[in-house]
């Protein structure tokens, strides 16, 4: 175990590359997004006035990111709640032993794949209000035809949907590994003492997940605060009425739409602290109850 | 032997290359963003040929930088990158953050500093207007429109209705609705695209009512503020909200998303850009007809309607010597045929009142009446093209509508983001969450926000 470097300039010469990745593209935005956030800038010649707190103050007074920020919070906890339970269902089905089950666990794998723009290509056009299979199959057989895009619960429902959707392979790639990581001799010891399928579920199978459940739990949390912008912007564009605009589209449409960097800037400031803050929560919360095994 | 050739193969191409390359190099490139695409974008382009063709100094090379806001976001960061392109094309909408930017070389200074006559008088005051302030023309207008009806000649006769009749009234569109819907002629009586500009922006104009305060804007950026939620507004939405109910109205999204209503057939009628009049002429299958925007009758006066597209900015920061470049395009632009041509190919309008009557000799209009609606509805003449008379002079037809304040430009800040609020609340008053005095109020408030907003960034 004692095999040092030879001289003190090579594990930093190494380290370089990465360092400057990191420094360029994510610690000097970074910094100069906080540095913005304290301006109101024009967007032709990038000068900026010293605003102090304003940027902030409009922020949590604004009704249009009040509402943006409920509609987020509704949107993370559809996804990671949809997300982790339909994950887990499919990951118990797909770790038996049926015919063919390397197949499906390919297949299953396939969405996380997708990229998000082609993934809200395809649930937007199931979901199309005139000529969509999903619209038409209830129409024939309820008389119904709801419009998914005008109406904005079922928008977001169908947003939620799609996300998870989108995430789901990779759940079920880690509670698949999870589940075979579970000794067979337990729930077997289990079952002898006369414990059925729900009752071993419960308490031998899901405490010896939680590790990876709890992992999952913070990476479909951060997934559904910064990742969906590509479906909604296909899917809705935040539409109708502001029904699915979560934050991170918010933002887009400060920033790249109306060239209005300084707010946007206070905007991903607010994000980062807002997530942040989240995940040390999980942390302290959830963390506790899981079971390193 | 073979080496040899091979040798003096590559010999060849190097010198056939560098004999291709040099007249490009001695030519001065002019760059053009823009944002049209389809059938526009080859247009465009066919444009830019032809201008390069015409002469041997100057190359004008468009490209495409995605969407509308997409070119103005992209040609902000090269302006700040000190490379901006000599041309950008910029919406309607953000004509106030270009006029504010400082970033502009305005087109009137230019064609005076290259001694370029251009007579702007010509121009139809409703587009030079929009894009003029303290009387100079700032950017050069390229592609307009304006919204119009339109409707299924087809439904119509099958519920009985006089095809050549569109409805003139409001109250006119919803007896047609209910007569349509009765005869099961379609699915909804009439659909909308672009809600804010065909129903909020328009419809204060049409009707001679203030949609912002400081003359819609153009008196100045400190202090403005939006008037949608005034009695008319209330009155407009509040109808469609109540027509929604019973399918005179049928809500179809934003931009061009409700197009499939009216090309399918669903719904029988349609306000939406005059653009569409050549997309709708080879994709649509049913007979069907264009009039001008339905109006409330009185008190409400019947005035012009305003226009949308987008207008050519000349950006700051090149080298002296290739503006005249720049120039000599937009000269090139401004001919009477280069805008007949633009017409005929697109059906964005023709801008000049010389190519307007151009066309109108060439028996354009009388051929295809479609077109002819929104410039009479722009100009305030009747909707019935004056067919042309060889020699003789038809006698002046008399205005149907009055051009005033109301109905001359809209000029906000911010106004992308306005658009994006005023739709917002449409939908949450369609969708029955708010009253439209409600929806209209939150709109009224939020856009008043962002108008502060812009006011502060530009006030230093």
């Amino acid at each position: 175990m004692e095999g040092r470097f030879p001289g003190r300039i090579l594990p930093y010469a190494l380290l370089f590359p990465s360092i400057a990745v990191i420094a360029v593209f994510l610690l000097v935005p970074a910094v100069e997004a906080l540095r913005l956030s304290f301006f109101e800038v024009s967007p032709f010649t990038g000068r900026g006035t010293f605003v102090g707190l304003a940027n902030f103050r409009e922020l949590v007074r604004s009704d249009i990111y009040r509402g943006s920020l409920s509609v987020t919070l509704l949107f993370a906890v559809g996804v990671v709640a949809l997300g982790l339970a339909g994950s887990l269902a499919v990951a118990v089905l797909a770790s038996l032993r049926l015919p063919g089950f390397g197949v499906y666990r390919t297949v299953l794998l396939w969405p996380y794949a997708l990229s998000p723009a082609v993934a809200g290509t395809i649930w937007a056009l199931l979901f199309d209000p005139s000529t969509g299979p999903v619209t038409v199959l209830l129409r024939a057989v309820t008389g119904l035809s709801p419009n998914w895009m005008m109406n904005g619960t079922y928008a977001l429902a169908v947003t939620v949907v799609a996300a998870t959707w989108k995430m789901l392979g990779f759940n079920i790639v880690f509670f698949l590994a999870g589940l075979q990581a579970v000794p067979q001799e337990l729930r077997e010891a289990a079952q002898v003492d006369g414990a059925g399928a729900v009752r071993v579920f419960w308490r031998i199978t899901f405490p010896i997940l939680s590790p990876v459940t709890f992992f999952l739990f913070v990476m479909n949390s951060l997934y559904a605060f910064f990742e969906v912008f590509g479906l909604i912007d296909v899917m809705t564009q935040g539409g109708p009425g502001g029904a699915t605009e979560i934050l991170v589209y918010r933002l887009y449409q400060d920033a790249f739409i109306a060239a209005r960097w300084g707010i946007a800037s206070a905007q991903s400031i607010l994000l980062f602290v807002m997530v942040g803050a989240l995940t040390l929560l999980q942390f302290r919360l959830a963390g506790r109850r899981v079971v390193y095994a | 032997m073979e080496a040899f050739s091979r040798r003096w193969t590559a010999l060849a191409v190097a010198v056939g290359v560098l004999l291709i390359g040099m007249p490009a190099q001695a030519k001065t490139e002019i760059h053009f963003w823009h944002a049209m695409t389809g059938q526009l974008g080859t247009s465009l382009e066919a444009q830019a040929k032809q201008f390069n063709e015409s002469q041997g100094e100057y190359e004008v090379k468009p490209l495409r930088k995605g969407n509308y806001a997409q070119t103005l976001t992209a040609a902000i960061a090269a302006y700040r990158q000190k490379n901006p392109p000599h041309i950008v094309q910029v919406f309607e909408v953000g004509t106030q953050t270009m006029l504010m930017s400082g970033a502009v070389y305005p087109v009137y200074d230019l064609m005076k500093h290259y001694e370029i006559p251009v007579k702007w008088n010509d121009f139809i005051k409703p587009v030079v207007g929009y894009y003029t302030k303290d009387g100079k023309l700032y950017s050069m207008p390229y592609n307009s429109s304006t919204p119009i009806f339109y409707y299924n000649k087809d439904a119509f006769k099958k519920a009985g209705l006089a095809p050549d009749k569109p409805p003139k009234t409001w109250k006119d569109v919803e007896a047609y609705a209910k007569k349509i819907l009765a005869a099961g002629a379609a699915k909804c009586g009439f659909s909308t695209g672009w809600p804010s500009w065909t129903m909020v922006e328009n419809m204060h104009a049409t009707h001679d009512q203030p949609f912002a305060s400081k003359n819609n804007g153009f008196g100045g950026v400190e202090g403005v503020e939006l008037l949608v939620n005034r009695a008319f507004g209330q009155k407009h939405i509040g109808q469609l909200a109540a027509w929604q109910k019973d399918n005179v109205y049928s809500y179809g999204g934003r931009g061009g998303a409700a197009d499939p209503k009216f090309v399918n057939g669903d719904c029988a009628m349609y306000v939406q850009s005059s653009a569409l009049i050549g997309g709708f002429t080879r994709g649509v299958k049913f007979d069907w007809g264009t009039g001008e925007l339905p109006h409330w009758g009185a008190p409400y006066r019947k005035a012009t309607s305003i226009i949308g597209g987008a207008t050519l900015w000349v950006l700051k920061g090149k080298p002296e010597a290739e503006y005249r470049g720049v120039a000599r395009f937009l000269e090139f632009l401004a001919k009477p045929e280069q805008q007949m041509w633009w017409h005929v190919n697109t059906g964005y309008l023709a801008i000049s009142n010389t190519a307007v009557r151009n066309l109108e000799q060439g028996y354009h209009f009388v051929r295809n009446p479609k077109q002819y609606t929104a410039f009479a509805q722009l100009t305030g003449l009747p909707p019935t093209p004056p067919a042309a008379m060889a020699g003789k002079k038809a006698a002046p037809a008399k205005a149907e509508r009055v051009a005033t304040a109301n109905s001359s430009g809209l000029r906000l800040g911010n106004f992308v983001q306005i658009r994006d609020v005023i739709e917002s609340e449409m939908e949450n008053i369609f969708a029955g969450k708010k009253s439209a005095k409600q929806g209209l109020d939150d709109a009224v408030a939020k856009s008043n926000a962002l108008l502060k907003d812009f006011a502060a960034t530009y006030k230093q």
